[in-house]
């Protein structure tokens, strides 16, 4: 049988059997739902409310702060626009390497009358502090900059920009759906006033997701309805994902020091072969700065998604953020912030890594790449 | 992206790629700011295209349909060469997605400037639709437009 082998965990995990397993009552035996007022609803509002506080304590959250959602994307649209709701003031202002949601959602708000301004990143994706501190105005209502990047994986400053936007007395947002569960966060250390994580990437259920919204912080919901999850967010609460997301937490909480090690060594093993067996190939992002499980290359002469697809076809399944891609067909809007040229951009791929990947999985991939990349030089134009 | 078989067929084992030295032809399309970029390389004998390479800079449909247009014109004359339209490489293809169709494009406009190139180059009179198109396809400047 052909070998089919993962190396996509940034854009979605499996999710481990240990949280199946945990989520199985969920679905038919104990349903209830968590707003009713019998048994069966007392059941599951129990279980909502101790899933509420694992999530919590990992992130040294109250549980009054943790919001259940269905997704990151909907944390970051409740995040930017509740506050722009909320809030008195028009400014602001948002990473320019943040995901297409916060992004798209800040763009919007821009169409809406607000004074949206992107902050600028150096050649590996990083935000300056210094930067936000400058372009924070008395009319700033909002900071939003991610804690891990999602395609080159560049570690953000968040704990420098978060205390100077306490020091300002502006909300600080983090998107931290590529740390949640792989990095240790602490929103009271961290200067956090909103943080969004999601289920998915941390080998839990797709559907859930939270916003952590500090105490005090003004906000309005998106949902009007039922007034659950503390009037922020009606919806009948999905406990199954919800039951799978905190069990994720949990695991991922018990194994995050062990499983860093091993990805890291993983990762930097990659990096370097890469490097040293294929010519005219450039790591993108942060060579120290950076998430254990995220690889980002540029290689010369050749354009991404046909890496991709040629890796298919050897079984692998990578990432691309090429032009060719996307459905505008524009370069990653991260690598072009980062100042590589469209040319450069095109070439690049993504490969993340994760709890299923094993050596001889490692092993494979830096035996096929290779081969991949020579098979796709030889047709271009601009081989050497 | 979900492509047909045909296409990824093409993509893993392109018919036709590589250099000829010393072309009688050789038309440049595309550039790779923009992503896609395609050289067609011809051999001339009498007024039959003996030989056709092609090299790509671009995704797996840029690829699939720079192979299909050296497949679909090879062994035959200049006319009928010029008589290959989009259509035809797509539906050698079976199907491209929506947003792939301008590598269809690409590909015949590279045939074009191949051949034009060869007319300019032994002073044979440019029929004027080559000329036209010629034209069109030097101007533009914007990506898969």
């Amino acid at each position: 049988m052909k070998q089919k082998i993962y190396f996509d965990y940034a854009a979605t995990t499996p999710i481990d059997s240990r949280v199946v397993k945990a989520m199985e009552p969920f679905f038919n035996k104990k349903f209830g739902n968590a707003s009713s007022l019998h048994s069966f609803g007392n059941e599951t509002k129990k279980v909502l409310e101790k899933n509420r506080n694992i999530i919590a304590k990992t992130i040294n959250a109250k549980e009054s702060e943790i919001i259940f959602t269905s997704s990151a994307t909907e944390s970051n649209n409740t995040a930017l626009k509740g506050v722009a709701f909320a809030n008195k003031g028009k400014h602001i202002l948002v990473s320019s390497v943040e995901h297409d949601c916060v992004l798209n959602s800040a763009k919007w708000l821009k169409a809406k009358g607000y004074d949206v301004e992107l902050l600028s990143v150096d050649k590996y994706g990083m935000v300056n502090p210094k930067e936000v501190e400058r372009k924070i105005r008395k009319d700033t209502i909002l900071v939003s900059v991610m804690h891990v990047n999602n395609e080159v994986g560049t570690i953000e400053p968040i704990s420098e920009i978060g205390s100077i936007c306490r020091k300002n007395n502006v909300y600080f947002h983090t998107d931290a759906s590529q740390s949640f569960g792989k990095i240790p966060i602490n929103v009271v250390d961290m200067n956090i006033d909103l943080l969004t994580a999601s289920s998915q990437k941390i080998y839990g259920p797709k559907g859930a997701a939270i916003l952590f919204i500090r105490n005090g912080v003004k906000i309005e919901p998106l949902l009007h309805g039922g007034g659950q999850e503390m009037n922020m967010r009606s919806s009948t609460e999905n406990i199954p994902a919800i039951v799978g997301f905190g069990k994720a937490t949990e695991l991922c909480l018990a194994e995050m020091k062990k499983e860093n090690k091993r990805l890291t060594k993983l990762r930097d093993r990659i990096i370097k072969t890469i490097l040293k067996k294929i010519d005219n190939s450039y790591l993108n992002g942060h060579p120290k700065e950076r998430i254990s499980n995220n690889v980002n290359i540029r290689f010369s002469f050749i354009e991404g998604e046909s890496i991709l697809f040629m890796l298919d076809s050897f079984g692998v399944g990578i990432s691309t953020a090429s032009a060719c891609s996307s459905p505008k067909l524009e370069p990653s809007h991260v690598l072009s912030a980062m100042g590589l040229k469209h040319e450069e951009a095109h070439g690049s791929i993504r490969i993340s890594i994760g709890r299923m990947t094993k050596d001889k999985d490692v092993d494979y991939l830096l035996n096929v790449l290779p081969k991949a990349i020579e098979k796709i030089r030889l047709i271009s134009p601009h081989k050497k | 992206m979900i492509y047909s078989k045909e296409v990824l067929k093409h993509f893993k084992s392109p018919h036709n790629y590589g250099k000829i030295e010393n072309p009688d032809g050789l038309g440049v399309v595309g550039n790779m700011a923009c992503g896609d970029e395609m050289f067609i390389y011809l051999k001339i004998k009498g007024d039959v295209i003996k030989s056709i390479k092609f090299e790509t800079f671009g995704c797996v449909a840029a690829i699939a349909t720079s192979s299909v247009v050296t497949d679909l014109v090879k062994g035959k004359t200049i006319k009928e060469a010029l008589e290959v339209t989009k259509q035809d490489v797509i539906n050698a293809l079976g199907v491209l997605p929506p947003i792939k169709i301008h590598c269809s494009v690409l590909a015949i406009d590279a045939l074009n400037e191949a051949i034009y190139n060869y007319y300019e180059k032994n002073g044979i009179i440019i029929p004027k639709e080559i000329e036209e198109k010629h034209k069109q396809i030097i101007k533009r400047k914007s990506c898969h437009s």
